[in-house]
């Protein structure tokens, strides 16, 4: 996490100005701003259709933004070049929504190729090392599984220690509650958490996974596909309680987790 | 059963009385049934009125076959009263209304003028597409020999095995097959001349220089080709591409160069296998039918046949092969995210193949003509 280190305290880990996105011709999102903070559980939130994977995809570099910048720790990566881009890519790890483990690739070389690419460690090393990350996960045992040979909830898992491999400062899940049962992502909300708690790794979250928002989400914003942009923007309870727009009280109202 | 237990079709009746068109629905009303026809039933241009009598189950046909008597009366400019009919059947009346207003998705091409723009500029966009796949491709290549450590040289030979290896059952027949068919074909005719032995060099030199590096390379447009588009349209929509991204790892040094570079190894490989097998398809029908000793037949076709004419085989075999590759594997990473998405990658990634493959061919016949090999 060497970046983090180089990089002034105060500096937030994601700043994002004015940023549109659009498809072709389609503008999806337009003046899109806001910043989060090292270290902290983000969430962006919206109904289906509103541009969360796409807003997702414009940070990561999967797509190119049509205005506006992001910066990650205090540099800029919408704007620089291949060799800076690739640089900040190190840096952080990403969680697809359905795993997106390379098919051909065992569990343990699809956790050891970032690994591979990026450092000098012997063979032996990024063997172990990749272990290590499949055992924090829970995947101990399943090391030579071929990703077609295991479920949908461990495909995540094993796409978590893959984004896990580098120790990146940031990690972004692209629905990382999709298609799972509730004890799978229960169990997945814990590992998140507890990597933020032992690395002290920014974490963000596209979801619209309720259970999941409230136990872990220190802030999110609500994107709005009528607005094309950001509705609201803040803690989830507060929201929930105190937002003057109905639609977020509307979209953040759950009694149950409310009364727990 | 009785007749009387089966259910009456739908039916209309339609009277004219007081100067207006009595429409009176009646019977069991089922879009998958039989249905009557307004334009046939529309007996004199008066204003109409709409009823219901004695109709049993209803569906969408029955507001179907409305709004068809409305949108009549429209196009005629007289009155249709539906006021007759129950409150349900006029809501549902008037959402079909509003749902007709707004018709289907149009076209996108408005005029010949639009068509024309929007495919130019489609054009223009692909050729540039193509540009700069090609020059990426160029430019990993040119990573790949100043760093070989770090090319993943297990995946090229894993390519190299399914793409080489796993097609000389396949090139064998169809080689066999090609040099046993031209040297039939020849030998029909030389027979009359008496010029049987030439037989050998037709076959020789038609199999080294064309049909051998040509046929190979037609096999693995539809076999290798395909399977490297599809392989990498289903990598894209299962997101595998943009993980590999998001690690900053190139696909193109990943997933493209070793596949392209594989076939480039082993295109010239199977074609000159495809050479030998086509010689001895031409021999066995020389020997077969025409009773040359194969002794006979292979000092003949040594006698026809010079270094280059095999070399030139080669270099066209090398150039078809990294065609192959780069159009199947840019068709590929081009595929739209679905399941028909990776079905039209894989039949674009062949006949892309099998048209540049040509071309290739009538190219290299004009240059090596040129250079007088």
């Amino acid at each position: 996490m060497t970046s983090s280190d180089t990089a002034p305290a105060e500096t937030p880990a994601i700043e994002v100005k004015g940023l549109a996105c659009a498809y072709d011709e389609r503008v999806v999102l337009k003046d899109v701003t806001f910043s989060v903070r090292r270290g902290e559980i983000f969430f962006i939130i919206g109904g289906s259709g509103c541009g969360k994977s796409t807003l997702l995809r414009n940070l990561v570099g999967l797509n190119t933004p049509v205005e506006g910048s992001v910066r990650f720790l205090g540099r800029p990566f919408s704007e620089a070049d291949t060799a800076q881009r690739r640089e900040q890519l190190k840096t952080f790890g990403m969680l697809f929504q359905g795993g997106a483990l390379w098919s051909s690739l065992t569990l343990r070389e699809n956790v050891a190729l970032p690994l591979e690419e990026y450092t000098t460690l012997s063979r032996a090393e990024i063997g172990a090392l990749a272990a290590l990350r499949l055992a924090q996960v829970g995947l101990t045992g399943f090391e030579e599984y071929y990703p077609a040979e295991i479920s949908g909830g461990m495909k995540k898992r094993a796409g978590l220690a893959r984004a896990l491999a580098l120790d990146p400062d940031i990690v972004f899940f692209d629905e990382p509650s999709a298609g799972l049962d509730p004890v799978t992502s229960r169990h997945l909300d814990g590992l998140v958490s507890q990597v933020r708690d032992t690395f002290g790794t920014t974490i963000v979250i596209v979801s619209h996974e309720l259970s999941s928002i409230y136990s872990l989400a220190d802030r999110l914003i609500m994107l709005d596909s009528e607005t094309r942009g950001i509705i609201a923007a803040g803690k989830p309870r507060e929201l929930a309680r105190s937002s003057s727009d109905p639609r977020v009280r509307e979209f953040l109202r759950r009694d149950d987790v409310e009364q727990s | 059963m009785s007749s009387a237990s089966l259910p009456s079709p739908a039916s209309v009746s339609v009277q004219l009385a007081g100067g207006s068109l009595e429409v009176v629905a009646a019977g069991e009303w089922q879009l998958t049934g039989k249905m009557p026809s307004w334009d046939a039933a529309a007996i004199e241009t008066a204003p109409v009125r709409l009823r219901m009598e004695g109709v049993g189950s209803w569906d969408s046909s029955l507001l179907v076959y409305f709004s068809d008597v409305e949108a009549w009366c429209r196009a005629k400019g007289v009155a249709c009263d539906d006021s007759a009919l129950p409150e349900k059947v006029r809501a549902f009346l008037k959402q079909l209304e509003a749902a007709r207003a707004s018709g289907p998705a149009g076209d996108h091409a408005e005029n010949f003028l639009t068509s024309l723009g929007l495919a130019s500029r489609d054009v223009v966009s692909g050729f540039g597409d193509i540009l700069q796949f090609v020059g990426e491709c160029i430019l990993g290549f040119v990573s790949v020999a100043r760093h070989p450590g770090k090319f993943r040289w297990r995946d090229c030979l894993d390519q190299m095995q399914q793409c080489g290896a796993m097609a000389v059952p396949i090139v064998s027949l169809i080689s066999v097959l090609v040099g046993l068919t031209l040297a039939y074909q020849g030998a029909v005719e030389l027979r009359q001349f008496g010029a049987d032995i030439y037989v050998a060099d037709l076959v020789g030199l038609s199999v080294v220089r064309e049909m051998g590096p040509m046929m190979a390379a037609v096999i693995l447009a539809g076999r290798t080709g395909a399977a490297f588009a599809a392989t990498l349209g289903n990598m894209r929509a299962n997101e595998e591409i943009d993980a590999l991204q998001t690690l900053g790892i190139s696909p193109i040094q990943f997933l493209v160069l070793p596949r392209i570079i594989a076939l480039g190894l082993m295109m010239p490989l199977l074609a000159l296998y495809a050479d030998a097998v086509g010689a001895l398809g031409g021999m066995m029908v020389a020997s077969g039918i025409l009773h040359i000793p194969p002794s006979a037949y292979w000092i003949e076709m040594q006698t026809s046949l010079e270094v280059h004419d095999i070399v030139t085989g080669l270099i066209k075999a090398l150039a078809f092969g990294l065609l192959i590759g780069l159009s199947g594997c840019m068709c590929g990473l081009r595929a739209d995210r679905s399941a028909s998405g990776v079905g039209r990658a894989a039949t674009s990634a062949v006949v892309t193949a099998i048209l540049l493959i040509i071309v290739a061919d009538a190219v290299a016949a004009v240059v090596f003509n040129l250079l007088k090999v």
